[in-house]
């Protein structure tokens, strides 16, 4: 057991049974009034974000997690599996779990997989990713306005709103975090 | 100029000094006296929800507290006589961490012999256009008159709840106060927010309406003081130091002693005041923007 002292961005936290992660937190007392704690947290095992107010002092859980670097290998049935990159060791997650992190993953993609009682819960993948585009419209000829986009999808299935310049087959950079598109990679 | 000069520190340091020679003039002006009165007293405080460092000789005996305000000896000066006195001085609270709160920081308290809360409550908002100015922090909102509130209108208005639901609850209205009302207090300009419950103010009169005579400013939903007309009445004092006392055995906190002296000056009597407390910090914070008071402190804890 810890309590509200120890709540710092990222601490993990158990609250019925759940493990939830802190996003941001502040402290706040009010005058002639007992103090608390404000925080925005994230349930692990669903990615809702919540605002929760502790009382300070209140006693938490620490939840039990673990992030260990693991590599895509490849699909299998409604999920996918990873190795482990120091003990080999193989493990699945389900589409379900993964959530957006699945349009990610390609061929060897190194990610941070999240433990929760030894087993997995869900993954990070790399802040940025190269995909490679299967299908958009081709660009239109004389159309310079530079706010201008037009969906594109990627070898993942990722949809992504692109620059009229993309074309089927270029590489793209993209950003994990908000799945969209930073820039068009040369070569 | 040293290479290394650094410009941050500089500039707070700069800041400060500007501030504290503005909010001196702005006393002198108004033929307040500055007064000092010690750091380490015989009780830091009663309030419930405060916890202050005890001091002890190197061989282990308490030679007191930290005082988490210099209230109870600046209103033995007004017994004393004095009828206009500020104090800028360092406040300590142990438990306070966070983005608007430090434990040691400057606290300016000042208080009118002869005066009521609404005497105070002008002084704040001419002082915080003053020291705005002072400073070249453009800022057309704080000038006088604030926006005024009871603190039923303030839960009504920004909650939808009745304060009679929540009164008798203590943690209830101050989770709801944290949670929904203070946050948007005094967004567009400061707001005083009046007419707290008796219960929440130990050293403040009450009002014909059952009422404290106690106010708070809110800018930007921030806590900038906490003012009051003040209790003179030694025998009521007494009753509601040993309520606070008694709540914080009930949760297990230090129990603080009662300031005997302080009751004695009571007893001798104290003028009809007004008083008022404001985080130093707090209002350099807001003035310039930033978005914690550690912005403004040469040295806050995360950088000592």
């Amino acid at each position: 057991m810890t309590d509200t002292s120890d709540i710092k961005k990222g601490f993990k936290m158990l609250i019925d049974g759940v493990p939830f992660a802190v996003v941001d937190h502040q402290f706040v007392k009010p005058g002639k009034g007992q103090a608390f704690v404000r925080t925005r947290i994230k349930n692990m095992m669903t990615g809702a974000v919540i605002d929760r107010t502790f009382k300070s002092g209140e006693k938490l859980e620490k939840a039990d997690t673990e992030e260990r670097t693991m590599q895509y290998l490849y699909p299998e049935g409604e999920g996918r599996v990873f190795m482990d990159t120091q003990s080999y060791e193989q493990l699945a997650l389900s589409n379900e779990q993964l959530g957006d992190s699945v349009h990610y993953l390609l061929d060897g993609t190194q990610v941070d997989v999240m433990l929760f009682q030894g087993r997995p819960i869900g993954v990070t993948p790399p802040t940025f990713v190269e995909l490679l585009v299967t299908e958009t419209e081709p660009g239109f000829k004389g159309d310079t306005s530079s706010n201008t986009t037009k969906p594109a999808t990627l070898e993942t299935g990722l949809q992504v709103n692109v620059p009229l310049f993309v074309n089927a087959g270029d590489r793209l950079k993209i950003d994990t975090r908000t799945g969209s598109y930073v820039e068009r990679v040369k070569g | 100029m040293a290479e290394s000069a650094d410009r941050a520190l500089l500039q707070i340091l700069e800041l400060r000094a500007g501030a504290f020679i503005a909010i001196r003039r702005f006393f002198g002006e108004r033929e307040f006296i500055e007064v000092d009165t010690p750091s380490v007293v015989p009780s830091p405080g009663l309030d419930p929800h405060l916890a202050a460092f005890e001091v002890r000789t190197p061989k282990g005996k308490s030679v007191g507290w930290l005082a988490t305000s210099p209230e109870y000896q600046m209103k033995r000066l007004l017994s004393a006589g004095a009828k206009r006195i500020f104090q800028l001085s360092r406040s300590y609270r142990a438990d306070e961490q966070g983005q608007h709160h430090e434990r040691e920081f400057t606290m300016l308290e000042w208080y009118r012999a002869d005066a009521g809360s609404e005497d105070v409550i002008r002084d704040t908002e001419e002082l915080v256009a003053f020291v705005a100015e002072a400073l070249d922090q453009p800022a057309p909102e704080v000038q006088p008159p604030w926006e005024r509130m009871t603190v039923e209108d303030a839960l009504q208005f920004h909650a939808n709840v009745t304060l009679e639901s929540l009164v008798d609850d203590e943690e209830s209205f101050f989770r709801v106060w944290v949670e929904q009302v203070q946050p948007r207090l005094g967004g567009e300009q400061p707001v005083v927010v009046t007419d707290w419950p008796a219960s929440m103010a130990s050293l403040a009169r009450i009002k014909d309406n059952g009422m404290a005579d106690r106010f708070e400013a809110f800018y930007r939903g921030v806590e900038l003081c906490n003012g009051f007309g003040e209790l003179t009445d030694p025998d009521e004092q007494r009753r509601r130091f040993e309520r606070d006392q008694e709540q914080r055995r009930a949760v297990g906190a230090a129990v603080y002693p009662i300031d005997e002296r302080f009751l004695d000056a009571l007893r001798t009597g104290m003028p009809e005041s007004g008083g008022n407390a404001l985080g130093v910090e707090r209002l350099l914070m807001l003035l310039l923007g930033a978005d914690s008071i550690q912005a403004v402190m040469p040295f806050p804890e995360e950088r000592l």
